[in-house]
């Protein structure tokens, strides 16, 4: 690589366009389009016994009114169950449009298009549906105890049970290896929903293009390949008749992967219908109650250990509540069951889980997908552990780590990918020196004392993961260098913020030689790449990253081919550096890129000055073979894919230093600390962006954020005024420090990063407060009148 | 419902609109005079993304009738860059200290800044603080934003 640019903190390409109002979000486009807006369900659970649209019909501008029975054949069906499982027996997603039954507060029963939002809304808020009420199912556990059924043939409300177990070197199961441990402790964790809860919501754009017979798609999502095939599926298209493009989205987090969502298809459905563009744009309150919820679990842990802290078995037992719907089916439970293990070695485990219906909106990924939860289980134990020992939390997490010299390192599970949990690399031993130097984790004892004189409350807390990233099938990646010397980049995956522009320039320019200034990149548009997966389980650096780097390779050897043709020499012996190919130590014979570029399309028409010099009767042309060999194509360009063996395992471990005020319960962060390992790094100011995110979210979810459902089934406090999510006043600084130990299974050596921030704060901060009170902490997240209870709950004892 | 005729002068120049008297400004500056770089987040006046300047003060864009902007100049952030399109010293801050990742808050962070920056040039840690913790964003844990806002400060100061 002549050009040094992978790894270095370049400014982002993204930003100019961003600062300056700029960028072109789903709801800045298509002005004049028709807008819909939705009759959403106001019960959890009803019948739906008659729509009665008449008050509606009169209001000013309605162009049309939707509801099931409306829809044609495909679209009337139920949405796709997007990853089926064997072990998700009873998998249900609902009807674009509720048919008969509602299932959640927030389920669209009907659609409404008018000239603008305004005049929708005015048109839903006239149309009357009489419902018969039905028994609401809420709160996991008593769904589990099925009094009422969500869906009246899924019984018990359970959509999948799942065991894995991993015996212990001697053979044994995790029960058996438990009952034989020296020690033992069995006790409950809950954790409660949350969200991605990005501050553009979802929203669905849709052109018609009549006289072509083509549909274009604009959608806030996080894949528009797949999106674009579930069109084309339910409207009964053609797949080169449809294209969707991402354009600018306001944060993902997991969210807008779920897709189709009822108005991706039905918008563009509308759209065809009515011969007339049709948008809809997602509002805060339908965000919270018609998107997706994360999180919520209880868990019941039963652990053996010897005296050193070392896990000899671990069974944790969990009910997840995946709300009324599966459309991502068991993605999260799996997740959390196979990332439990986190850096450990443990004896034996057995993990097993219940996914449960409840009347509430579906479950579906956020940020960390399930992580989060694991580390809070595994964390807690080994918390647990170090306290029955009266151990150092550290010397037992140190006890039970895998050391370096044991990757690959199999856990034994099968993750989320289908395919074995091997761990790649990783140096956790380094990693916790590293966190404890960070945080003074050795000096803490002085610090707490200091702080009691002044009659202050501290406490410092630890916390440890490992996060599967990058999994496949695929991704691949476009490079086309055209005659003007410019680098066109482009893959299928979609972009949120990440900075992919910026990331994936630096890859292309490093592998190429070229000034970054020359490379354009393009996400998330079907028209310039067809076949993706999507932005989810930090995945898109890993894959698309290193399919742009090998799609760069194979460019780099055609312009060098063609080149050493042109310079006379042997491929061997060239070099590209600033765009310019050139002989090795002597930079006085060299070709522009440019010109290969040229030379690499055979012309009959010169169009430029530039482009003659590829027409057919410049040069001195072979006469032995055609102009374009066998075997080759026309023009500097190369398209290549990766598609790695397994998952690529990034780890990181985080320490926070916590004070509770002794009167008012309240809990403030001082001091918080991450070491973080995801690989080779592209861009560390791109990285350290997304932890501190990660993190912030994280303590969102540890103090702050929670779904509060009531036991009506109505979500209580879907706003901003109510939700809380963090200001810059509730977000530590963010002391972080890089490892880097490379992925052994990719080109790039590196590992994906993008959710890693939020994974273990919630078990840090349970860690850190109860550290300070000298009280159990088993739920999160936890309020400071949550904290004042359980003070007020171990007094009485 | 009758339209209303309402005269805004929008960064630095007048522009006139008929809205129905229930159109929000926010509504106004995007769709009826096309400047949708003032973003909606969540319509009730919390997360802060429609922040627009009224007269220089900060204001949620959302949290007001068209209507009632008549008449007022209006800041918004198509309006921060010199006319010539070089970057405020706040948008600067923010590219160069990595205050912004989807870009959804970043307007009216830039609005909110922009303000504070004018009253009070040398903000101190609380200061800054405070003056941006009326707006949310889910991408950059603020760290960066944070950092922007000092950066932007020194950036005022090197060049007056």
């Amino acid at each position: 690589m002549t050009t040094k640019l992978f790894g270095e903190p370049v400014r982002r390409r993204e930003d100019p366009r961003l600062l300056t109002g700029q960028g072109r979000y789903l709801d800045d486009l298509g002005e004049g389009s028709l807008e819909a807006a939705f009759v959403r369900s106001p019960h959890a659970h009803a019948r739906i016994r008659d729509v009665d649209v008449s008050a509606a019909l009169d209001v000013d501008g309605l162009v049309a009114i939707y509801t099931w029975e409306d829809l044609p054949a495909l679209l009337a069906e139920p949405l796709p169950l997007l990853i089926p499982h064997p072990a998700l027996t009873h998998g249900r997603t609902a009807y674009p449009l509720a048919r008969d039954v509602v299932r959640h507060v927030g389920e669209p029963v009907v659609m409404v298009v008018a000239r603008d939002r305004y005049l929708a809304e005015d048109a839903c808020a006239l149309i009357r549906v009489d419902y018969e009420l039905l028994k609401p199912v809420v709160g996991v556990e008593q769904a589990a105890q099925s009094a009422h059924l969500v869906h009246q043939d899924v019984p018990g409300n359970v959509g999948a049970h799942l065991v894995q177990e991993v015996r212990s070197a001697a053979g044994l199961g995790a029960r058996e290896a438990i009952e034989a441990a020296p020690h033992t402790l069995a006790f409950r964790l809950d954790i409660e929903r949350s969200a991605s809860m990005p501050l553009e919501g979802r929203g669905v754009y849709a052109r018609w293009d009549a006289d072509d017979r083509s549909l274009r798609v604009y959608s806030s999502t996080q894949t528009s390949t797949s999106v674009r095939m579930a069109i084309a599926a339910k409207l009964g298209l053609p797949l080169p008749k449809v294209e969707v493009i991402a354009p600018e989205v306001g944060g993902g987090f997991g969210v807008k992967i779920v897709h189709p969502w009822p108005e991706e298809v039905l918008v563009p459905w509308a759209a065809i219908l009515l011969g007339h563009e049709v948008k809809w744009t997602e509002d805060r309150r339908e965000h919270f109650v018609s998107s997706a919820h994360e999180r919520a679990q209880v868990q019941f842990v039963r652990v053996g250990f010897d005296d050193e802290g070392r896990v000899l078995g671990l069974d944790v037992t969990i009910l997840h509540d995946h709300g009324a719907y599966t459309p991502y089916g068991i993605i999260v439970p799996i997740i959390t069951s196979t990332q439990l293990p986190g850096p450990y070695k443990l004896g034996a485990y057995r993990v097993e889980f219940s996914s449960i219906y409840t009347n509430t909106v579906q479950v579906t990924p956020y940020r960390g997908a399930g992580r989060p939860q694991a580390v809070f289980c595994m964390e807690r134990t080994m918390d647990r552990i170090a306290e029955h020992l009266g151990a150092d939390r550290t010397a037992v997490r140190a006890a039970n780590f895998i050391q370096p010299d044991e990757f690959p390192y199999d856990q034994g599970l099968i993750f989320q990918d289908g395919r074995p949990l091997i761990y790649d690399s990783g140096d956790y031993p380094r990693s916790l020196r590293m966190l404890k130097e960070l945080i003074g984790w050795d000096s803490f004892a002085e610090l707490r004392e200091r702080a009691a004189a002044q009659g202050r409350r501290i406490g410092i807390g630890v916390g440890c993961y490992v996060e599967g990233t990058g999994v496949g099938p695929y991704e691949g990646g476009h490079v086309q260098v055209t005659s003007d010397g410019r680098v066109h980049v482009s893959t299928g995956l979609t972009s949120q913020g990440q900075g992919h522009e910026t990331a994936f320039a630096q890859i292309a320019a490093s592998e190429l030689g070229v000034p970054l200034e020359r490379v354009s990149v393009v996400t998330g548009d079907t028209r310039r790449f067809g076949y993706a997966v999507g932005t989810f389980a930090s995945r898109a650096a890993v894959m698309s990253g290193n399919a742009i780097a090998l799609a760069c390779r194979k460019v780099r050897e055609k312009a060098l081919r063609i080149a050493a043709e042109a310079l006379e020499a042997d491929p061997r012996d060239l070099e590209i550096v600033d765009g310019e190919v050139r002989v090795v130590g002597s930079p006085g014979v060299s070709v522009p890129l440019a010109t290969v570029a040229v030379l690499s399309n055979p012309l009959r028409y010169a169009f430029d000055e530039e482009a003659g010099r590829a027409t057919q009767f410049a040069g001195t042309p072979s006469f032995d073979r055609p102009p374009v060999a066998e075997g080759e194509e026309p023009g500097l360009e190369g398209r290549d894919y990766y598609s790695p063996i397994r998952s690529t395992f990034a780890s990181g471990m985080h320490a926070a230093i916590v004070e509770t005020d002794p009167l008012t319960a309240e809990i403030r962060i001082l001091r918080y600390a991450v070491v973080h390992d995801c690989g080779n790094l592209i861009n560390p100011m791109i990285v350290e962006g997304q932890i501190h995110g990660g993190v912030a979210q994280g303590v969102g979810g540890a103090l702050y954020e929670r779904m509060v459902y009531d036991e009506h089934g109505q979500l209580l406090n879907a706003s901003f005024m109510d939700f809380l999510m963090p200001y810059a006043t509730e977000v530590p600084f963010v002391e972080a420090a890089h490892l880097q130990t490379p992925s052994p299974l990719n080109p790039l050596g590196i590992k994906g990063a993008g959710e890693a921030g939020v994974i273990p704060v919630s078990a840090v901060i349970a860690s850190a407060v109860e550290d300070a009170e000298g009280i159990r902490i088993d739920r999160m997240p936890i309020s400071p009148s949550e904290l004042f209870g359980l003070r007020r709950a171990t007094e009485a004892h | 419902m009758t339209d209303i005729a309402i005269t805004l002068t929008v960064n630095g120049v007048v522009r006139r609109a008929k809205v129905p008297g229930r159109r929000l400004l926010s509504d106004c500056l995007r769709h009826d005079l096309g400047l949708t770089g003032t973003h909606v987040g969540c319509e009730h006046g919390v997360c802060g993304c429609c922040t627009v300047l009224l007269d220089g003060e900060p204001v949620r864009s959302c949290l007001m009738l068209a209507v009632t902007a008549d008449g007022h100049e209006v800041t918004t952030v198509e309006g921060l860059a010199a006319p010539d399109g070089t970057l405020s010293p706040v948008q600067r801050a923010f590219a160069e200290c990595h205050g912004l990742q989807c870009g959804f808050c970043t307007p009216g962070f830039l609005c909110t800044v922009t303000a504070l920056l004018r009253d009070n040039p040398a903000p101190s840690d609380e200061e800054v603080l405070e003056g941006v913790s009326g707006n949310l964003c889910r991408c950059t844990g603020y760290q960066n934003i944070v950092k922007s806002v000092h950066r932007a400060a020194e950036i005022i100061a090197e060049e007056s």
